[in-house]
């Protein structure tokens, strides 16, 4: 029980975390369970994403089947749970299939920017030197531009498309993380016991590997969770705006854009995928805090 | 002071050096011929090849970045494809719709802001700290595009109270700080002001906890001060973090507001953004990106500055 | 410069009293902290007195109760998980159930007290002047200029070398001993009658303690303040009592004057406590350490604390908390090991 000992001894040099041991992962969990707001938002989570996963089978009806005599009916028409769009396809439909698309286009770019991102950050701090500077004074030069602005000009001179919005936001979304990961790991390394592994001849790579990579991971992770509400509505708002994906593809933000004209004659109808990207990313908005507060040794 | 505010100045020259370059880029990654991008798909060829020659299109990019950037310092950022006016002529009256209701958001927002955070710093754990973390979630949550269509919904449909489209009345150009003119204002400015309300909430909140929790706080109880002369304390200690994350704020709403600019068709950069987007005017896109994003730069070294002469603690050599 | 008369604030219940009210009065002192977990019991039912210009030491280890104790006196517990009962006046005034504006007209004007750390005690953005003079604007009304001009007099009396430059600093820019030497003007910036010391001298370099307790001796003297210090190092005690109280578990297990009772502690625990401290004169000697650790408070033991750790532990240990008797003239303690004199 060697470990035992020195993290008896490690929370007074490194308050803020202790090295990564089996006894802090349960004291996560164990308020995480305690934590019901954030229960209650990874539940509704699940269950949407087991119902857009499940699409296909649970629909009512074909989401590119319209109907120009059914168009714009409100919610409870027929057997349209959700009513019709505006060219009279079935809106419980469209939502569960454009589900699919706006969690893929939210989720992945962060996805892609926690590995590209967290790697490039870990090596920038962990190697410190020109190397750091490099990749920090890169960092920078992304920082000078405002998220929602760096997306929307890449992606509008990149073109609409699936792929160029999540290359935008991935692009959006690399510095963020890589300024993260490499505060985490410069504060890691300057631990006592990681000078003391590097003082007692460890190599780089296996004070990375036992030392720095448990340590910043969880830091790292907690901060990408709550890039995806923020990557969500980001993405949702290229589709608005035209630049992710084109009709006649069922994508929130793009419902939302063609059902603009039906304010005035339908406005629930018009407000349902705005409702759709609301609660998701507000889930995962209070998921990412819940577990920022339970990862947090000082409470 | 003076050597330390030169210093971030020169320090700020590169990243705008940087910033440009990108923007500059941005011609080079959109697909096709770049002389395409900048050049009407109508024109003669002799006007090609005159803007080619202009551009140093032929030449290696560090040539042309060179030859760009000396325009752009001239204040030429190239001539609109669909209009063909000179795009520094729209981009001054865009940046000026933008900037006005950002600031507008931002008072709201700032305000609102200010008062949830330090309210529930003071009193965590209340039901007053709950309603404030939980309005906060929702701002910074909220797809600010939807909920500028549910206040147009709830506040021009249903309540026909407040216009829904444009900046004045029967779309005058020309502002004009009258209620008629407000009125516009007022929609699209409160779903701008939600994220930084939601943002100000949060970190305020945070840094006023923090500070109540320090040592400090009880001497100033134990010298008999009252909650006020607490207070004096807890916000000179809380006013940089947060006049900067504000700054921060400040940025995003004018890069941010191209979302909501074309919900309320507000004839600001965002508008002009989207419709360069739309008709793919790259330089009308790439010069109105430009500008916000030196903009940001010049906001950041404020803030920057601001905050160091606020706390005492940042060591000034 | 002559002690000005500090505004005397004479409590009816001191007006009546036969005897001359001591500046502290203590009888059955209990404060817990109830939380949604669990309830501490931190100080367990503590009686004293203190006079004018006398200076009491408790010591204890951290968690005996003892800082605890001390800021029950200005009531500057976390106020929402903190529930006091029991007898306590300062001054006169009652401390337990006062309303909390009388609370704080009475902290830093009658009582007032230096912290620990000076690094974390002193608001980073006030200037040292600034955190003076708002104490002498809050407590006496007077013009800002004559506020300035008492926190330059109270720099020089707390020997801040150039003082007139200090009182613009920020406490960042000011040494450990400095910055300490400022939170002490700050707890005289109003003549209090009582000084309260946390552990003031544990968070400076050696050298720089002596220098600061010799002062606070020195100012305790001047000024003929009742001072009550907290500490777990018996040098620090020596150097600044008039009597010692040892505290174990939330209370009062051994009390007399400071001499007597470091030279023949009569408590097992203080007699352990004396053991395990090195002196310079007892070189060669064996150090004695305390086996086990000290009860936990949320679930104290019926009897008498010390118990489960005593060599002289017996059956009659256990049922109750033994009384606080007085088997020598002029000192205290709560043992039934410890034979009467007489």
């Amino acid at each position: 029980m060697s470990t035992t000992t020195s993290l008896g001894a490690s929370p007074a040099a490194a308050p803020r975390r202790p090295a990564a041991s089996p006894g802090y992962w349960q004291g996560v969990w164990r308020r995480l369970r305690h934590d019901r707001v954030t229960l209650a938002c990874a539940a509704v989570l699940l269950l949407m994403l087991f119902a857009i996963l499940a699409a296909p089978l649970i629909a009512p009806a074909d989401p590119y089947q319209t109907s120009m005599i059914r168009r714009l009916k409100p919610v409870g028409f027929g057997n349209h749970l959700l009513g019709t769009d505006e060219l009279g396809r079935d809106m419980l439909t469209r939502l569960l299939y454009g589900g699919r698309l706006s969690w893929f286009l939210g989720i992945t770019p962060v996805v892609i920017a926690f590995g590209i991102g967290g790697t490039l950050g870990i090596i920038a701090g962990f190697a410190g030197g020109w190397v750091n500077m490099l990749i920090m004074r890169v960092t920078d030069v992304f920082y000078a531009f405002p998220s929602v602005l760096l997306a929307v000009a890449i992606s509008g001179a990149l073109g609409a498309g699936v792929f160029n919005a999540i290359l935008s936001l991935t692009l959006v979304f690399i510095p963020q993380i890589i300024r993260v990961a490499e505060s985490t790991t410069t504060s890691v390394r300057a631990l006592d016991y990681v000078e003391a592994a590097r003082g007692s001849g460890a190599g780089a790579l296996t004070i990375v590997r036992v030392h720095v990579l448990p340590n910043v991971l969880g830091p790292i992770f907690v901060y990408a969770t709550s890039l995806i509400s923020v990557s969500m509505i980001i993405a949702s708002g290229l589709s608005f705006l035209g630049l992710g994906t084109k009709p006649p593809e069922a994508e929130w933000g793009l419902m939302l854009n063609t059902l603009r004209s039906a304010i005035y004659s339908q406005p629930v109808i018009a407000m349902l995928p705005g409702l759709c990207i609301f609660v998701t990313s507000m889930a995962f908005n209070l998921v990412s805090d819940g577990l920022r507060a339970a990862m947090d040794v000082r409470n | 002071m003076l050597l330390y505010i030169l210093r971030r100045v020169l320090y700020a020259v590169p990243i705008a050096l940087a910033v440009s370059l990108l923007c500059f880029l941005l011609v080079h990654i959109a697909p096709g011929d770049p002389v395409n991008a900048i050049v009407p798909a109508d024109a003669p060829q002799a006007v090609v090849e005159q803007i080619r020659a202009e551009y140093g299109l032929d030449k290696p990019l560090p040539v042309q970045f060179g030859l760009w950037l000396l325009k752009v310092v001239q204040g030429d950022l190239g001539r609109s494809l669909a209009t063909g006016r000179a795009v520094t002529e729209d981009l001054a009256i865009a940046v000026r719709n933008t900037l006005r209701l950002s600031l507008v958001a931002a008072l709201i927002g700032f305000t609102f802001g200010t008062l949830l955070g330090a309210v529930a710093g003071l009193f965590r754990g209340t039901w007053v700290d709950r309603l404030a973390v939980g309005l906060a979630a929702a701002g910074v949550s909220v797809p600010h595009y939807w909920l500028g269509m549910v206040l147009v919904i709830l506040f021009s449909v249903l309540i026909p109270a407040l216009p829904a489209m444009g900046a004045g009345p029967g779309g005058s150009g020309d502002w004009v700080w009258d209620i008629a003119h407000m009125r516009h204002l007022v929609l699209p400015a409160i779903t701008l002001s939600v994220i930084p309300m939601g943002i100000v909430t949060r970190t305020l909140r945070g840094i006023v906890a923090e500070i109540m929790n320090q040592d400090f706080v009880n001497t100033l109880r134990g010298k008999g001060l009252r909650r006020g002369g607490i207070l004096l304390h807890v916000a000179k200690n809380a006013a940089p973090g947060t006049l900067a994350v504000m700054g921060l704020q400040l940025g995003y709403l004018m890069g941010g507001s191209i979302l909501v600019e074309t919900v309320f068709s507000w004839p600001g950069t965002g508008f002009l953004l989207n419709s360069a987007i739309f008709q793919r005017d790259i330089p009308v896109l790439q010069g109105t990106i430009l500008v916000l994003a030196l903009f940001f730069v010049t906001l950041n070294l404020l803030v920057d500055l601001l905050q160091t002469a606020l706390d005492p603690r940042i060591k000034r050599a | 410069m002559p002690p000005d008369a500090p505004a005397t604030l004479v409590a009816p219940a001191a007006a009546t009293a036969s005897a001359p009210e001591p500046l502290v009065h203590v009888r059955g002192l209990n404060v817990r902290f109830v939380s949604r977990e669990a309830t501490v019991h931190a100080v367990n039912g503590v009686d004293f007195d203190l006079a004018q210009n006398e200076a009491l030491c408790i010591l204890g280890e951290s968690g005996s109760g003892k800082s605890v104790t001390l800021r029950a006196l200005m009531r500057l517990n976390p106020p929402k998980k903190t529930v006091m009962s029991g007898t306590l006046r300062v001054g006169g005034q009652d401390v337990v159930a006062a309303p909390e504006s009388a609370m704080a007209d009475l902290r830093g004007r009658v009582v007032s007290m230096i912290f620990q750390e000076p690094m974390t005690a002193l608001d980073p953005v006030f200037t040292i002047g600034r955190q003076i003079a708002e104490t002498i604007l809050r407590h006496e009304g007077t013009s800002r200029a004559e506020a300035d001009r008492r926190a330059l007099e109270l720099l020089e009396l707390v020997q801040i070398p150039s003082a007139r430059r200090r009182l613009a600093a920020y406490p960042h820019e000011l040494s450990g001993g400095l910055r300490q030497r400022a939170m002490i003007a700050i707890a005289l910036s109003c003549r209090p009658k009582l000084l309260l010391a946390d552990e003031p001298t544990t968070a400076l370099d050696a050298t720089v303690q002596i220098q600061i307790l010799l002062l606070l001796r020195r100012l305790q003297q001047e000024l003929g303040m009742g001072v009550i210090f907290v500490t777990h190092d018996l040098g620090v005690a020596g150097e600044v009592a008039d009597r010692i109280a040892v505290m174990y578990a939330g209370r009062f297990i051994e009390e007399g004057p400071v001499g007597a009772l470091m030279r023949g502690p009569l408590h097992p625990y203080a007699r352990g406590l004396m053991g395990a401290t090195v002196h310079a004169g007892l070189r060669g000697q064996r150090l004695t350490t305390i086996p086990g650790a000290p009860p936990d408070l949320r679930d104290p033991p019926r009897g008498c604390a010390f118990a489960p750790r005593c060599p002289l532990v017996g059956e009659d240990c256990l049922p109750a908390v033994p009384a606080l008797r007085s088997p020598l003239p002029g000192r205290q303690v709560r043992c039934l090991r410890v034979e009467d004199a007489a």
